[in-house]
């Protein structure tokens, strides 16, 4: 696998290789918190792409200057909005706790949250519009904490996490496809609601220019000692040119393309060590006490039921810890692109093609969930050039300007799709277990 | 007070498109259902299946408009309709036999099957994107409105206008007769009713000597038909874009579910509720109340619960709120 990025590397250029890489260690973290819910619990959880989404919305809250103008014009009356939340929790809670279950207490809870829906919008609404009125080129919403964008990640997966424990408290009795659809349509709920409320993320507009960790390019390329270690590192090729000016030239472009390599690499070593550190927790995890349980209850549920596990809070532990971990990976990428777009969350693209990296992997495999990760995302990314290669060898004998021919070439984008279908469906058949399959110990 | 008005706006933005949307659902609903009784498992490829159908349905309409075949007043595409389910039924037979036949007869549980399905969805959104493309494409030739909003203005002399699209009234009419011959025969002929047999008790099923192997076939072949003609009418209605008929998959299943899982009424029912409750809870009815509403309490703001935004999260919660309350649905479907 290291072997074909280092080919990318090769062949196309370093800074490809390096970005498919990234996005290789972000998708394995998705992939890792995944097969936890599917390999170790035997939940399907369809909802990856949500919170992902939160693990983005954490970044934006935590690392965005705060707009003191919005929070003047409505900043008061959306804390009020959030009290009128919570007390409505409450109520129902009160509700839930002290009647007796009849259709009246159905009818009543259905009352308070109708009703509430009902308050809050009368209430919001001319604060939502303040907030979104204040400059709303360039900002038109509350902003976020101003602290470093590091912190989010963390943030990221308690919000991930909280938004698991509801969901998991509403769904986890169903049965498995019941499950992955009911979890498919939380998250699309989740993400309206992160789309349309822009008061709170913009929507629509995307929230760019969030904080790096890591430093900018352009301020690199006027650093003495980056520029010197550029010209160290390539000194064979820069004194095979002759003259000056030619080598000044080419030291430029060296520069450039040295300090985008130097701030991917950067990103490479952050995101490496969250990776090992998911990775060293969960083998830990699976080869404890606590994973044999874990396994036991997916196995023969009823059976652990009986031994006394308590099943119900063991899979919504496991739920929760899984959708934290997408959360944090959620909260990476939108570290490493610097920009929060709400509408590139979709269902395809995240939770279908994580699914797809998980089962290919080897399901319940920590190993397998990597390696599922770096190859599903490295073919999905290589597909187009791949595809586009396999057309030419194919139509060698048409001519360029073939209809059949053009028609083929502007399609290549999906050919992606086929592949992963393809894919999906061989391993389905012939390896169901995955590539890397769970090991199973026998004392 | 000016009722009448307050009715025709109603009829004109809530009603009509809410029964061409829900008859849309429905049937895909039932598409869903059929697959889930009867095989067993949840076909997360709904959505492409029917991009599927509806882009052969564009092809075919496409050649016979290029050869000059139309059928006056009404969409070429109604013609098209039969040739496509033709293929479109060869397609469903090639998947089943090549793809999930294996998994039919190794009894995999039904999770797997999902997956596959998956799978399956893949393939085909590539298929449909290479051969046709991903944007949009209008296939609707014929009469496009019955009723014109000014026509109608002028007829009644009212401030709201009625249009009627001719899209609308064919979807509506080919679904209530498509659904009634799909219950006849599920009721009354024996094909339908062995079909029925073997989606409540498979093994009793077939201990009374009900062939499976017939039973799936006929279940490909009727979710074929309704694959393509619910795509193909909403295609008419809409457009052809084959990211909406993803899309289109969710509320789909929603309404599935609603309706009962594995009941071809519910699911049927299911769509109307689905859309109905969509465009109930997301309109605006800063005008209806203008109408009804002495002059002295006219509202200031739109009086929208929520915003269009919000049209799928909508029948996503009424989903949601179902699962838990009545898992099995509004008639008894499938247990859980």
């Amino acid at each position: 696998m290291m072997g074909l990025i280092i080919l990318v590397g090769i062949f196309q250029s370093w800074n490809v290789a390096l970005s498919i890489f990234n996005m290789c260690l972000i998708s394995a973290v998705m992939t890792m918190g995944a097969n936890i819910q599917w390999g170790y619990a035997g939940l399907i959880n369809f909802g990856l792409m949500g919170y992902a989404a939160l693990g983005g919305l954490a970044a934006v809250l935590i690392s965005a200057e705060p707009v003191k103008e919005a929070w003047v014009a409505g900043g008061f009356n959306i804390l009020m909005c959030l009290w009128l939340i919570v007390m409505m929790i409450f109520a129902i809670r009160f509700v839930l706790k002290y009647f007796e279950k009849s259709k009246f207490r159905t009818y009543g809870i259905a009352a308070i949250i109708i009703a509430g829906i009902v308050i809050i919008r009368i209430t919001s609404e001319p604060s939502i519009e303040a907030i979104e009125s204040v400059n709303p080129a360039t900002t038109g919403f509350l902003g976020g904490l101003g602290l470093p964008i590091i912190f989010s990640w963390i943030v990221g997966a308690f919000f991930a996490g909280g938004l698991a424990f509801v969901v998991g408290k509403v769904a986890l009795g169903l049965r498995a496809d019941y499950l992955a659809i009911a979890t498919l349509l939380i998250s699309e709920i989740v993400i309206a609601i992160i789309k349309h409320e822009d008061w709170l993320t913009r929507g629509v507009k995307n929230v760019i220019g969030l904080d790096r960790p890591v430093p900018y390019e352009v301020e690199l390329q006027t650093k003495e000692w980056f520029i010197n270690l550029v010209a160290k590192f390539n000194s064979g090729k820069l004194d095979l040119i002759a003259s000056i000016s030619d080598k000044q030239a080419a030291l430029n472009q060296l520069v450039i393309e040295g300090s985008s390599v130097f701030v991917k690499l950067c990103y490479s070593g952050l995101f490496l060590m969250v990776v090992i550190a998911l990775l060293i927790i969960t083998q830990k995890a699976l080869y404890s006490p606590w994973g044999r349980m874990m396994r036991a209850i997916r196995d023969n549920e009823e059976a652990a039921n009986a031994m006394g596990k308590n099943v119900v809070k063991q899979h919504l532990l496991i739920f929760i810890l899984g959708s934290a971990i997408v959360g944090i990976a959620g909260a990476m990428l939108v570290t490493q692109d610097g920009l929060f777009t709400p509408g590139s969350y979709r269902p395809m693209r995240y939770t279908f093609l994580i699914w797809v990296m998980v089962i290919v992997g080897g399901s319940g495999n920590n190993f397998g969930a990597i390696l599922g990760g770096f190859a599903v995302w490295f073919l999905w990314i290589e597909a187009a050039p791949i595809a586009l290669f396999l057309i030419n060898l194919f139509t060698a004998g048409l001519a360029d300007t073939h209809s059949l021919k053009i028609h083929l070439t502007e399609s290549v984008p999906y050919f992606r799709y086929l592949m992963m279908g393809m894919g999906l469906l061989l391993i389905m058949r012939y390896r169901p277990k995955g590539i890397l399959p769970e090991k199973i110990e026998i004392k | 007070m000016d009722f009448l008005n307050a009715i025709i706006l109603l009829l004109n933005y809530i009603f009509v498109p809410a029964l061409t949307y829900g008859s849309q659902l429905a049937l895909g609903a039932i598409f869903v259902t059929l697959i889930y009784g009867i095989l067993r498992f949840a076909n997360f490829a709904t959505g492409d299946m029917m991009a599927f159908g509806t882009m052969v349905t564009i092809l075919i309409t496409w050649y016979f408009q290029s050869i000059g075949i139309s059928l006056g007043i009404l969409p070429t595409a109604l013609l098209a309709i039969p040739f496509a389910i033709i293929f479109m039924i060869g397609y469903m037979l090639f998947i089943d036999k090549f793809v999930f036949r294996y998994y039919r007869v190794q009894k995999s549980p039904p999770v797997q099957l999902a997956m596959v399905s998956i799978g399956v969805m893949f393939v085909t959104q590539a298929v449909v994107r290479i051969i046709i493309g991903p944007s949009d494409r209008r296939f609707f030739d014929g009469e496009k409105f019955i009723i014109k909003a000014g026509e109608f203005k002028e007829m009644t002399g009212l401030n709201e206008g009625l249009a009627i699209k001719s899209s609308q009234v064919i979807t509506i009419f080919v679904t209530l007769v498509l659904v009634s011959i799909l219950f006849w025969f599920l009721n009354k002929t024996k094909t339908g009713k062995s079909m029925r047999a073997y989606s409540d008790n498979e093994d009793l099923a077939l201990l009374s000597g009900i062939d499976p192997k017939r039973v799936v076939m006929i279940t490909w072949i009727i979710a074929g038909i309704l694959a393509t003609i619910g795509g193909a009418l909403y295609g008419l209605d809409k457009s052809f874009k084959p990211f909406t008929y993803f899309n289109n998959m969710l509320p789909i299943f929603a309404a599935a579910i609603v309706g009962g899982i594995g009941n071809p009424f519910g699911a049927f029912l299911g769509g109307y509720v689905i859309a109905f409750s969509e465009i109930f809870l997301t309109y605006a009815y800063k005008k209806f109340f203008m109408y009804v509403l002495p002059e002295s309490m006219e509202p200031e703001t739109l009086v929208q619960l929520l915003s269009t935004d919000y049209k799928f999260a909508v029948s996503f919660s009424i989903l949601v709120i179902v699962l838990l309350y009545r898992p099995n649905g509004i008639f008894k479907g499938k247990v859980l």
